[in-house]
This record gives structure tokens, C-alpha cells and sequence, in this order.
């Protein structure tokens, strides 16, 4: 394994060096493209589910909780449970699509991560690779199996309970907890020998990456604080309301009462839009939060003027706020707030998409050496 | 320069990674569907026994589902939480050398991070076996503080001047 002795000296020798560090193809460089294109593609994923899904899904739970309400009254225990077995498939449809959401963009978090660990990955270059390439195939494949679940189920499985479509996702996650294991061991070795595999990325001090910095790191612990706000003050109120609320209905719809049941099942619903708007905002503000401290660190990679980063990094910070604001005002405001929340998720894309451009920039061999020579020469006049 | 807080939170971060996603792993092949086959059954159950009057047997079926949900919500939290504290310690890792703060209380805000990030998961796990358990429920308190205060300390860390470079 080619070590380089760190640390990694000042910018004049350091940018050729770090240029090859980022050279196509490196591990690094499948990290970081694989990492934010993971990220933009869950959160387009997320926009069109919370748009096209989510709200129609809610409005098919309603439907059938009170079909299962007038079997109730009915006295006719086969219908309930046909409608419930419908329900059953209703929370899948929406359970494995927030689940695939939520995964492939935890799983570019994590690759722009590793991107970052590499110089501290004591493995050879092809190792390192070819480690790269299974995790961003692991990202891929784990949202796509749990998307898939609901259209698969269990035909042609040879287990009681778990699908193909289950194995596939399983199969990925293991591929990324291997992955992870033998960074671990990688970075394990480097702690003994304290040799860089290649260069760190370059300190920088521009004001992008300050606010990317600042402000991720104040979205996470604002989530934090609402995260802890809710457990103490709400989840366990709603968990027993759920209880009470799903009580009533019964008791309603037994006495043939379905004017109550209806109010209960309304009951339930706001019950439900109010756990998940509280949770989605405690998510979203954190996970913006950390994806903004990660794109500070890839800014000396984004080639582009500073006064784009900033855009850039504006709408990003920007997106981040009103997303989970937003969505916290849908119980008060109803859609318009969730569709606000949409533009802001947009917003974060958008700002992702220029950076993805500026980073692709810095691929251009020509580009660097022409910009490192450039600097070589001012560096000298100086 | 690799300091020992900086290792600290990246190998304790990875650490907590690989654990969570194992744990998912274990719980998603061995406990989540029967669990979510448990949960639909027993709500179901309580609505057919609603239908064939029989309250007893609908009670009983309503308040087992609520002990599963109680379940299932706090295992798939434990999940995510330790995944989600462990990139945080990583990302914090690489960039820590710039919390204005000496070496030692910077391993002290580490140490309290790591701390954290393993006692609240854990105490929303032991919760799933002790529903309601006081002692249980003070532990996620104190994990989830320790967390708090960290991060805060942090980013006063990073706002103090003098901090970039």
C-alpha cells in the first residue's frame, strides 16, 4: 500500500497531491458522487411520495377502519377481518415507502462519510475501491428491495414470513455492515502504523463552508431539542390516546353508534397525522443538519466561484429550515403548509444538484493542473 | 492531527454504526415481521371480537396491541438512534480540531457523546421489556442529555473565535 506521511503539508505542494487523491475512480470520488446523488435521489423519492402517496394513503386508512367500524355494528367478525387485512396492506404501501426513503438517504450520509475517513482507511487503493463500489451498490439495493416488498410480498418464497423482495434488502444491509467492518479494520490498522493512505481533504475557512459548518450543526441540535421535547411532553400522551381513542371506536361502533365511530376515526387520524408530523420534523432538521456539516467538508471540492457556493449553500440552509417547519405547521395550516414543505425539500435538491456540478468540475484533469500551476505561479510572484 | 478525541468519536462513532446496523439486521430477519403480523393480528382480533360482542376478549386483544406497538416503536428507535449518533460522532470526529476548546475538554465532550450514544438506545431497548419502568425512562433522559449538552458545547466550540484552521 503506497503511505503517505502526514500530516499533509501546506497548499502549494499539497494541491497536486490531494488532486491525485481525488483522481476518477478513486474510492473517495465513488463515495462522494454515490453519496449525493443517494441523498438527492431519496429526497426526490421523498417529494413525490409525501406529494402523490402520502395523503391518499392517510384518506385509504380512514376508509378502512370505518368499513371495519360497520362490520363492527354489522356483527360480522369475516368482514372485519377482511377489512383489516386490507389496512394491513395499506400500512405496508406507506410503511416500506417511508422506509426506502429513509434508508437510501441514510445510506448516502454514510457514503459521503467514508468519503471523508478515506486518508485514515489503511487498505490498498484497488481494496479500497472495490469497497466503495459494493457499499454504493448495497445503498441502491437496500431501498430498492424494501420498495419492493409491498408489490412482491412473499410469492414465490420459500419462508413463512419473509419475501424475496425482504431477502434482497437483508442481503444489501449485511453487504453494508461488511463494508463498514472492514473500514473499521482499515482504520484500525492505520491507528498502528499512523500513516495517511492519502491526503486529507484541505482546510478552508470561506464563509460557505463556515455556514455550512454553524448551521448544521445548529439544525441538529435544534432537532435534538424537539426530539427530546416530544418524548418528554407527547409520546407517551399519544401512545395512550391511541389506545383510548381506538377504544371508543369499538365501543361506539358496538352500541351501532357510527356518527361516534366516525368522530373517533377522525380522532385517530389526527392522532396520526400529529405523530408524524412531529417525528418527520425531528428527522428532517437533524438529517439536514448532518448534511450540511458533510457538504462543508467537500466545499474545497466544489468548483465553483464563492459567490455561487454561497447561493448554493443558502438554498441548501435554507430548504433545511422550512422543510421541517413546515411540516410541523400542516396540523394548523393543512396543505398549503405541506406544500411549502415540498418547495423546501426542492430547494434542498436544487442546491445539491449545483454542488454535484461543481464537484463534477473538479474531475477535469486539465482543469487542475491547469488551476494548481496557475497557483504555483502566484504563489512564486508573491 | 489525529487526537485522542478525534478517535475517540470516529472509531466510537463506527463502532455504534456497525451495531445499530446489526441489531436492525437481527431485528428486521428475526422479531420485525412476526411482530407486525402480531400487531395487525391482535387489532383485528379486537374489532371481530367487538363484532361477535364479546368485550372481554376485544379488550384484552386492544391492550396487547398496544404493548406490541409500544414494542415495535421503541425497537425501530433504538435502530435509528444508535445509526444516527454514530454518523454524528463521525462527522463530528473529522472536523473536531476545530472546537475551540483545549484537548481536554474536548475528549471530555467527546467521552460525553460516546456515553450518549450508547446509553440512550439502550435505554429505549430495556424499556421494550419493562413498559413504563421509571428507571428505564430516567436513563434515556440522561443519555439523551449527555448528547444534548455535547452538541451544545460544540457549537459553542466552533462559534468561539480563532476556531477555523
Amino acid at each position: 500500500m503506497p503511505a503517505i506521511p502526514r500530516p499533509v503539508p501546506d497548499s502549494d505542494s499539497f494541491a497536486p497531491t490531494f488532486a491525485s487523491g481525488f483522481a476518477p475512480l478513486s474510492a473517495r470520488r465513488l463515495y462522494t458522487f454515490g453519496g449525493i446523488a443517494l441523498i438527492a435521489g431519496g429526497l426526490l423519492f421523498g417529494d413525490i411520495f409525501a406529494v402523490f402517496i402520502l395523503h391518499q394513503n392517510a384518506a385509504r386508512q380512514g376508509e378502512a377502519l370505518s368499513a371495519a367500524s360497520r362490520a363492527i355494528v354489522a356483527g360480522n367478525a369475516a368482514a372485519v377481518n377482511e377489512r383489516f387485512s386490507h389496512l394491513g396492506n395499506v400500512l405496508e404501501d406507506r410503511g416500506t415507502k417511508v422506509d426506502a426513503h429513509v434508508h437510501i438517504i441514510g445510506a448516502g450520509y454514510l457514503a459521503l462519510l467514508l468519503a471523508l475517513v478515506q486518508p485514515y482507511i489503511a487498505l490498498s487503493r484497488q481494496t479500497k475501491k472495490s469497497l466503495a463500489a459494493l457499499f454504493i451498490a448495497g445503498g441502491v439495493l437496500l431501498p430498492v428491495g424494501i420498495f419492493l416488498i409491498h408489490y412482491i410480498g412473499l410469492r414465490g418464497s420459500p419462508f413463512s414470513a419473509i419475501g424475496w423482495a425482504s431477502l434482497l434488502a437483508d442481503s444489501a444491509g449485511a453487504l453494508l455492515i461488511l463494508v463498514l467492518i472492514l473500514q473499521a479494520w482499515g482504520f484500525w490498522k492505520y491507528v498502528r502504523s499512523r500513516q495517511l493512505s492519502e491526503p486529507e481533504l484541505p482546510d478552508e475557512d470561506s464563509v460557505s463552508h463556515r455556514a455550512l459548518l454553524t448551521g448544521g450543526t445548529i439544525l441538529i441540535l435544534l432537532g435534538l431539542l424537539h426530539g427530546a421535547y416530544y418524548s418528554g411532553a407527547l409520546l407517551y400522551e399519544h401512545e395512550r390516546m391511541e389506545t383510548t381513542i381506538l377504544q371508543r371506536l369499538i365501543s361506539a361502533a358496538t352500541v351501532g353508534n357510527l356518527d361516534a365511530a366516525t368522530a373517533e376515526i377522525n380522532n385517530f387520524g389526527n392522532l396520526a397525522g400529529a405523530r408524524a408530523v412531529n417525528i418527520a420534523a425531528h428527522a428532517h432538521i437533524i438529517e439536514f443538519g448532518l448534511l450540511a456539516m458533510l457538504l462543508s467538508f467537500v466545499q474545497p471540492l466544489v468548483f465553483l466561484s464563492e459567490k455561487w457556493k454561497r447561493r448554493w449553500v443558502k438554498l441548501l440552509l435554507g430548504g433545511s429550515v422550512i422543510l421541517p417547519v413546515f411540516v410541523l405547521l400542516e396540523l394548523k395550516l393543512g396543505m398549503l403548509a405541506g406544500g411549502i414543505a415540498d418547495i423546501g425539500g426542492l430547494m434542498v435538491m436544487v442546491s445539491l444538484v449545483g454542488m454535484l456540478v461543481g464537484i463534477l468540475r473538479y474531475s477535469g484533469g486539465l482543469d487542475v493542473a491547469e488551476t494548481v500551476v496557475a497557483e504555483a505561479d502566484a504563489a512564486e510572484g508573491a | 492531527m489525529m487526537t485522542g478525541s478525534r478517535k475517540l468519536l470516529i472509531f466510537g462513532g463506527m463502532a455504534f454504526a456497525a451495531l445499530g446496523m446489526l441489531y436492525g439486521l437481527q431485528y428486521a430477519l428475526l422479531v420485525e415481521h412476526q411482530t407486525l403480523d402480531h400487531m395487525g393480528g391482535s387489532l383485528s382480533q379486537s374489532f371481530a371480537a367487538a363484532a361477535s360482542r364479546n368485550a372481554g376478549e376485544s379488550q384484552a386483544a386492544l391492550e396487547q396491541y398496544g404493548e406490541t406497538k409500544y414494542d415495535y416503536v421503541r425497537q425501530v428507535d433504538a435502530h435509528s438512534h444508535w445509526t444516527g449518533l454514530a454518523t454524528l460522532m463521525i462527522v463530528l470526529g473529522v472536523i473536531f480540531e476545530r472546537v475551540n476548546f483545549s484537548e481536554g475538554i474536548r475528549q471530555l465532550v467527546a467521552f460525553s457523546l460516546l456515553a450518549g450514544s450508547a446509553l440512550f438506545p439502550l435505554a429505549i431497548i430495556l424499556q421494550t421489556y419493562h413498559h413504563g419502568a421509571l428507571a428505564w425512562k430516567a436513563l434515556a433522559v440522561v443519555g439523551s442529555g449527555l448528547v444534548i449538552a455535547a452538541l451544545a458545547v460544540t457549537a459553542w466550540g466552533f462559534a468561539r473565535p480563532g476556531t477555523a484552521g
